[in-house]
């Protein structure tokens, strides 16, 4: 149980700049989620929480004690990687068991508190194997029934499903749910995978670049997207993108208008427009519906259906080159290359001042 | 365009096997004559190096020449000087180089690639040329023994090992080798809790069991069979003479044949039975490192 916060961490490594400047506070008890794509400095990040990578400036705090300078093994961390990085020559009872190993702890104890962690982890049959004689899914139960054992003030996660297969991935996303709710602990995970971030998180926190892009609860994120970058991250399929010209702004009501959209007026949500402008329209998939005849909004050509039973996915390619993704909430049968026309609620709809890429 | 026949592999394997055969013979044949030799009187032993006799344990055969070595020198005592400074000297190089070893690799201090370059470059440096300064050094060296301190370290042990505990080949054999172990097993041990000497000992050192065989057979080679320039220098008394050092006794006016041939059939033992004992080890740990000693 343990809160921790990072304060303008900077990483470089050699004059390259990684992490560019991170402020994250994690209360005791949360599950909180960094998200982003390959390479933005999520691993690098959770290393220097973990100690294993040295912090070029700022502070990283675990209840309130600075510990740029600790060690890792007096920081109360425990780590699962991605790799599960599961002792081979030793057996899961000696793996699990490890860290009180290394504190000496007396063996009553020991083989209470492997007992424990294997039955939350359902692995108590596993326990005299070897690493090698384990599947992946396994082999990640290990790992995490090692960090589990020690009782540590945060636990980190990298990416710990990345390896495995997209079923099993499910299974241990649940199970990793289950394990935050009755530990109730501090957990960081670093995720690419914005499923994981949106059904596990307490909080999330995406990443772009070495900085943070937003943070907080996943249903704020996904409502109200700070930017472009974080809107087109979070939720899927990927929310629409639709370049306008800003035609008149009335204090947050903005009237937008392109050639692909009929002109209206849309909430600005407190960001800023002048007249004249280039914006972005974005809008959910979720919230686009199918118009009768021609009275929608938006007018394209079907290229794609995707009927999946209970939705239609429709890829329509717009008259200006674009395209847009509606994700419509019955089946439906649109013909290939047929005009159709959809419409939204345009107070669903986000506009951001940036354009795409 | 081949056929591939059974006549065909059939004819291929004794192709093999033959030429197999021949290189087990050609390695063989020195070992083979030395043996031989060992049991023949001098006169005997010359004349027959002319023919195949040579590999025959034909003629006047007699343990003779092992008495007479027995009583020219104390093989037993230099036996056991190898042997033990051998032991010594593997022991604590293997310990120590593996440790140095791991600093370079996992730890992070300042200096340490440039000190990395120095102790690799004294790779190219041949004994030889530091013979004489560390005769010097070694003369003048303080020990405390039981009878408080002594100087110089002339006809011991000790100077027979702590030259030589540590080398440029084993840090690298074990820099390389720890290298590629998973970075991340080292990084969950620490974050596990482990502090760097239980990364080394609880996680390193068991996952090393190849290059820990490779260094310890490079090196017991090294220290038994090669032992003659440095113990030739610091060593006068018997005492402390290793078995290099006591070919000498040998080769006085007249070369002793035979009892020479007994000589190094004796002091081969060790090696045999070493080899034998490691001969899994062995085989692996070529395949695997690609070292050859
Ligand atoms: N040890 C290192 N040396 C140099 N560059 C590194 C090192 N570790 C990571 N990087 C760089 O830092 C960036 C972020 O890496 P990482 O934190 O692993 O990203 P993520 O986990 O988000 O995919 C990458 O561009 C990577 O190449
Ligand atoms: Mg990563």
């Amino acid at each position: 149980m343990a809160t921790v916060r990072l304060s303008d961490v900077r990483k470089s490594f050699g004059s390259v700049e990684t992490i560019k400047g991170v402020d994250i506070e994690i209360g005791d008890g949360e599950f909180v989620v960094f998200v982003g794509p390959s390479g933005c400095g999520k691993s690098t990040l959770l290393r220097m929480i973990a100690g294993l990578e040295d912090i070029t400036s700022g502070t990283v705090e675990i209840d309130g004690q600075v510990v740029n300078d600790i060690e890792p093994k007096d920081r109360g961390i425990a780590m699962v990687f991605q790799t599960y990085a599961i002792f081979p020559h030793m057996t899961v009872r000696e793996n699990v068991a490890f860290g009180l190993t290394i504190k000496g702890a007396p063996k009553e104890e020991k083989e209470r508190r492997v007992a424990e962690a294997a039955r939350i982890l359902q692995m108590e049959h596993l326990l005299d194997r070897r690493p090698s004689e384990l599947s992946g899914g396994q082999r990640q139960r290990v790992a995490i029934g090692r960090a589990i054992v020690r009782d540590p003030k945060v636990f980190l996660f990298d990416e710990p499903l990345s390896n495995l297969d997209a079923a099993l991935r499910m299974d241990m996303r649940m199970e990793i749910g289950k394990l935050h709710q009755s530990l109730k602990a501090s957990m960081i995970y670093v995720t690419h995978d914005q499923v994981e971030a949106m059904t596990l998180a307490d909080r999330i926190v995406v990443l772009k670049d070495g900085k943070v892009m937003q943070a907080g609860p996943p249903m704020d994120l996904y409502h109200e997207p700070a930017n472009l970058f974080v809107a087109g991250f979070l939720g899927a399929p990927s929310m629409n993108f639709i370049p306008v010209n800003v035609d008149g702004v009335d204090g947050d009501h903005v009237t937008i208008s392109s050639p692909s959209v009929d002109r209206m007026t849309v909430r600005g949500r407190g960001r800023e427009f002048t007249v004249g402008q280039t914006a972005t329209l974005g809008v959910r998939p979720q919230y686009i519906r199918a118009a009768a005849g021609t009275d929608g909004m938006l007018h394209g050509h079907v290229e794609l259906t995707e009927r999946l039973g209970s939705e239609t996915v429709v890829d329509v390619a717009l008259p200006t080159g674009g395209k847009i993704i509606a994700a419509l909430p019955e089946d439906r049968i649109l013909a290939h290359g047929s005009e159709a026309s959809f419409e939204f609620d345009p107070s669903q709809a986000h506009l951001f001042p940036e354009v795409e890429r | 365009m081949a056929l591939v026949t059974k006549e065909n592999a059939g004819l291929r394997l004794v192709t093999r096997y033959a030429v197999l055969t021949l290189v087990a013979l050609v390695f063989a044949f020195p070992l083979v004559f030395m043996i031989i030799s060992s049991l023949k009187p001098d006169q005997q032993l010359l004349q027959d190096t002319s023919s195949l006799r040579a590999f025959l344990p034909v003629g006047d055969i007699s343990l003779d020449n092992y008495r007479a070595a027995f009583d020219r020198a104390p093989i037993g005592r230099f036996m056991l000087n190898s042997i033990f400074v051998t032991i010594v000297t593997v022991s604590m190089s293997v310990a120590i180089c593996s440790l140095a070893a791991f600093a370079f690799v996992y730890m992070k201090w300042s200096g340490r690639d440039a000190a990395l370059s120095i102790v690799l470059a004294t790779l190219i440096i041949p004994f030889e040329t530091i013979a004489v300064p560390l005769l010097l050094m070694v003369s003048r060296l303080p020990w405390i023994g039981v009878e408080g301190v002594e100087w110089g370290w002339l006809n011991t042990y000790r100077v027979q090992i702590v030259p030589w505990i540590v080398d440029a080949l084993t840090v690298f054999l074990f820099v390389q080798y720890f290298k590629d172990l998973p970075r991340e097993l080292i990084e969950a041990a620490r974050a596990e809790g482990a502090s760097w000497f239980q990364v080394y000992r609880r996680v390193v050192m068991p996952l090393s069991g190849p290059v820990l065989a490779t260094a310890v057979i490079l090196k017991s080679l090294k220290m038994y069979n090669e032992q003659y320039l440095w113990p030739l220098i610091v060593v006068q008394d018997e005492a402390h003479r290793p078995i290099m050092v006591g070919l000498g006794y040998f080769f006085q006016l007249n070369v002793a044949w035979g009892e020479l041939m007994a000589y190094l059939t004796l002091i081969s033992v060790p090696v045999l039975v070493f080899y034998l004992i490691l001969q899994r080890a062995f085989i692996a740990s070529i395949a695997s490192t690609g070292v050859k000693g």
